[in-house]
């Protein structure tokens, strides 16, 4: 942490400490120090978990655009471990095409997006994450839109590692988080985070021990949701490793497609 | 050698180590001729997937230390007016090549006009200072790439290259001076030592750069920050050095920066011009002055940070200014502004928008005036 920051940005109850904790541990649990790493986000609330918190170089940029951002500086720094924490808002609405075209790419960098159904900081409008239905500041005859599933989109974009937990889990979101800072190409971990603030209070949820409640209840692993149809699935949060496969990552191809031209074996 | 060649030439010359870029007439050969030539000088590029992701990935691979451009026209330089406004409030060295070209929208991709003169200067949002110069030549189009990446360097802001599709696409004799002649800047880099006292940000005479990999720690936001990067939205203080700080950097700096070429003594009308138009009006002064009509030239190499001493010192020695543009007049308002206590002004677009002003059609309008 950095040492002049005396205290967060976050509401009581907010998921981003959990996720926060998930990040530090697997960076320690995997021997690296901060100076391994260069964090990028966007705006947001989540956003603001790596900017000003972490005593490491960051990059707090626009709405967004950070994983635009953070595929410069790998391509100027392929040797750190480039991480990019931010919202649903920002990396899935706003953000989408970046998204999807690093994860096409497959450029060595992890994404934590972090998931939590609404727009937080702008006072509870309806996200492309908010679930069918739901009435929200701007939906308030209900939400007429259907719902993302980020990961299932990113995985269908080509991503190495994708995997999604709920704040419910942080041992098994730590763990992801490892594998993907270790992944050479593009891992999306996407942590599911209660804000009890706008979400809970909209969706009638209410606290964040509820919330939280609510993510033990509901949540399935993906390997058991595999045997169930949609009916049963309904109202349910798929969690676990959607992908995890090893294919050429994009700066190791670029050095291999440059060696290959100036080895003159055309 | 095309004009669009000669500023990759410029690039690979300067010692950039990133580009990024997306297709767009008339600036595409650039990045395309980038493509296979830089990464044999050892830099890298990213084909993004538009011009929002070309400019943001420049900026964050000049954190990382390396020399960063990109290359665009009109419709690029409008997606990426939000992060040029964060390479200023982050005070990011970036080399920005417009080769402009007609507008509005999508307009004409093909036919040159400068009409992004403005949009560079003041098309993010907030008040804030870059430097934009304009070269009227191929040669041009080398010299004033590197040129841009040293000015960049020097005082960590953004700099543009506002070429026109005329100049991108003209071939011309280009040389391109040996390496040891070339003169080339490089940023000035951070000593160390915490981020809680160190100066990193909103330094007038240029804050040496905390650059990612090196342990820095740098603290990098666009919003409004402190000299050490810390976010501050409650200091009235800290939010007018926000401001003022990065502009001042730069003008303080303006003699050193603004460049001109005067050739007007004596002369009762100064045509002013910049770019491609420069040309045209070189060659309306030489045939006025064969036909004993006291006419100067004011060229603005550079457009901004705006020439106006040199301006008005035109407009103070003369009795009418007349102002050459291809568009509808972007940079008149700013000339005007610094003229018409001083004498008689007008402007003249080419006669048919799109086209390079015709010699004979500017000293026509020179005979109206001064008879």
């Amino acid at each position: 942490m950095r040492p002049q920051v005396k205290k967060t940005t976050f509401c009581p109850g907010c998921g981003a400490g959990i996720i926060t904790q998930a990040l530090l541990r697997a960076i320690d649990e995997l021997g690296l120090t901060m100076d391994d790493c260069v964090f990028v986000s966007g705006i947001g609330c989540s956003a603001w978990i790596p900017s000003p918190l972490l005593n490491a170089d960051t990059l707090h940029t626009t709405h967004g655009r950070p994983i635009a951002f953070a595929s410069g500086v790998k391509m100027g720094l392929p040797d750190k471990h480039v991480i990019v924490v931010s919202g649903d808002g920002d990396l899935s609405a706003i953000g989408g095409n970046h998204l999807i075209h690093a994860a096409r790419r497959n450029i060595d960098m992890t994404v934590i997006l972090v998931n939590n159904g609404i727009y937080g900081m702008t006072g509870g409008q309806t996200a492309p994450t908010t679930p069918y239905g739901l009435t929200t500041i701007t939906s308030p005859y209900g939400n007429a839109e259907h719902e993302f599933d980020i990961s299932a989109l990113v995985v269908a974009a080509g991503a190495s590692f994708v995997a999604r937990w709920t704040t419910y889990h942080p041992r098994q979101m730590t763990k992801s988080i490892k594998k993907g800072i270790e992944k050479k190409g593009f891992a999306m971990i996407e942590a599911i985070a209660q804000c009890p603030v706008q979400f809970g209070r909209v969706s009638k949820q209410g606290s964040a021990v509820n919330m939280l409640k609510n993510y033990k209840q509901n949540g399935i692993r993906v390997e058991k949701a595999a045997k169930m149809d949609a009916a049963e699935l309904q109202g349910k949060i798929v969690e676990g490793e959607f992908v995890d496969l090893d294919k050429p990552e994009l700066i190791s191809s670029i050095a291999a497609a440059l060696q290959g031209r100036t080895g003159g074996n055309k | 050698m095309m004009g669009n060649q000669a500023c990759t030439e410029g690039v690979i010359a300067a010692g950039c180590g990133f580009a990024a870029g997306y297709p767009i007439t008339p600036a595409s050969e650039v990045f395309n001729s980038l493509c296979k030539q830089l990464p044999k000088a050892g830099g890298t590029l990213l084909q993004t997937e538009d011009e929002i992701a070309a400019v943001c990935a420049a900026i964050g691979a000049s954190w990382t230390g390396l020399k960063s451009m990109t290359v665009t026209s009109g419709p690029g330089i409008s997606l990426m007016q939000e992060n040029i406004g964060l390479a200023v409030a982050t005070e990011t060295p970036l080399v920005i090549v417009d080769v402009q070209r007609l507008g509005p929208s999508t307009g004409v991709p093909a036919v040159g006009m400068a009409g992004d003169m403005v949009q560079v200067a003041r098309g993010s949002h907030g008040d804030y200072q870059i430097i934009a110069i304009c070269p009227e030549s191929p040669q041009e189009m080398f010299d004033m790439t590197v040129h841009a990446f040293n000015l960049a360097e020097e005082y960590r802001v953004p700099v543009f290259v506002m070429a026109e599709g005329f100049i991108g696409h003209m071939r011309e004799r280009v040389v391109i001076p040996d390496e040891s002649q070339i003169k080339l800047v490089n940023r000035k880099i951070t000593q160390g030592g915490e981020t809680s006292t160190r100066c990193d940000f909103l330094d007038p005479d240029v804050a040496p750069m905390p650059v990612f990999g090196r342990g820095f720690k740098a603290h990098v936001t666009s919003s409004c920050h402190d000299e050490h990067g810390t976010r501050n939205l409650s200091d009235p203080d800290v939010m007018h050095r926000y401001i003022m700080t990065p502009i001042q950097k730069i003008l303080s700096k303006r003699d050193r920066i603004v460049e001109v070429e005067a050739d007007y003594e004596g002369a009762k009308l100064v045509l002013v011009s910049y770019g491609v138009v420069s040309r045209s009006s070189r060659q309306a002064a030489a045939m006025a002055r064969a036909a004993g009509l006291k006419v100067g030239t004011l060229r603005l190499k550079t457009a901004w940070p705006f020439p106006d001493k040199e301006v008005r010192a035109a407009a103070e020695s003369a009795d009418f200014v007349l102002v050459l543009e291809n568009n509808t007049g972007q940079m008149y308002p700013y000339i005007k502004a610094e003229s018409a206590h001083a004498c008689k002004i007008d402007f003249l677009g080419p006669q048919v928008l799109g086209q390079i002003h015709d010699p004979q059609y500017i000293l026509a309008k020179i005979r109206e005036i001064m008879k």
